[in-house]
């Protein structure tokens, strides 16, 4: 007979991955690490938050075409986690959402910043940046609903 | 700081727990035994090491527990020579697929005692066993040469997939 509930193992799985961010998205962050939230303007007239160098829909690369956009925006979608797992931008509950940021006109996915029945699609929600910027997705640490 | 940002870390994690369940759980506690012991699919008659519940080609319950033999030989092998964040071994070392006499499917395990040069596809080697024994697969150490003459490549050609 296997003792099969005697065999129980705590795994680990973790890889420290490096990426290159290439021109584009590079361009994205070096505007985060300085406190601006810019878009790119594709060849049809779209703005693209985050910046890609690819338009999605048509797979035309974007124009070199940078548009200021936020710093407030609107929750287009959203979905409350109430037990954040380790590494989870905030320590506190908060909703993973799709933001559509002022000037954009695409939703970028972030972190925003609880109460829970402040949360709403169609909320209006201003960025919040970390004090320290290092040139990554966490310089913008979440959004914050405007009351 | 005024550098454009060409690089970010992107470090993914996961903290999970595994449950062995019944066919994984016998194949560890035949280990505790020095034993491997593997799973034979009543359909196609192949003999599944490590274990499965079930035969990934004829997706029939595969109930029967078959001992192997703790000699096998090398069917394919890598030999690792660069550094990486949570590495056990310290490189160069050579991880193998080893099917063991009575199998059909590949182990993968590292092949010790050995220069990894001398690694090659059709070398015989077998078991050796950690002190103490733990239900784990570390408990074979690694396998080693065991200097019986190579095998053929039609011999085992048909276990490589
Ligand atoms: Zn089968």
């Amino acid at each position: 007979m296997a003792r099969d509930a005697d065999f129980v193992a705590r795994f680990h799985l973790a890889y420290t991955y490096k990426r290159s961010t290439g021109p584009v998205i590079g361009r994205f962050l070096t505007s985060l690490r300085e406190g601006r939230l810019e878009g790119v303007r594709t060849a049809s007239g779209e703005v693209l938050v985050p910046a890609r160098a690819y338009d999605p829909r048509d797979g035309r690369a974007t124009t070199d075409a940078w548009v200021d956009v936020g710093p407030e925006g609107t929750i287009t979608t959203w979905t409350w986690i109430d037990a954040p797992a380790a590494g989870a931008p905030l320590d506190a509950p908060f909703a993973w959402a799709l933001v559509r940021l002022d000037g954009a006109d695409t939703p970028m996915l972030h972190a925003v910043r609880g109460p829970r029945a402040a949360i709403a699609t169609g909320a209006r929600v201003r960025a919040v940046f970390a004090d320290h910027r290092e040139g990554g997705i966490r310089d913008l640490s979440c959004f914050e609903v405007i009351p | 700081m005024s550098e454009p940002v060409q690089r970010v870390l992107g470090p993914v994690a996961l903290d999970y727990t595994v449950h062995a369940g019944s066919v994984t759980g016998a194949f560890l506690e035949a280990l505790l035994d020095k034993r491997l012991v593997g799973r034979r699919c009543p359909s196609c008659a192949k003999v599944f090491l490590p274990p499965r519940g079930a035969c990934p080609t004829c997706a029939v319950p595969m109930p029967e527990a078959v001992e192997v033999g703790q000699r096998g030989v090398v069917t394919t092998f890598s030999v690792i020579r660069i550094p990486f964040d949570g590495q056990v071994l310290t490189p160069p070392y050579a991880a193998a697929h080893i099917v063991l006499d009575g199998a059909d499917t590949p182990l993968l395990h590292i092949v010790g005692e050995c220069d990894v040069d001398t690694v090659r596809m059709g070398m015989r080697v077998e078991a050796v066993w950690a002190d103490p024994i733990e239900p784990t697969l570390a408990s074979v150490r690694y396998f080693r040469p065991t200097g019986e003459p190579d095998v053929a490549w039609d011999a085992f050609k048909e276990h490589l997939g």
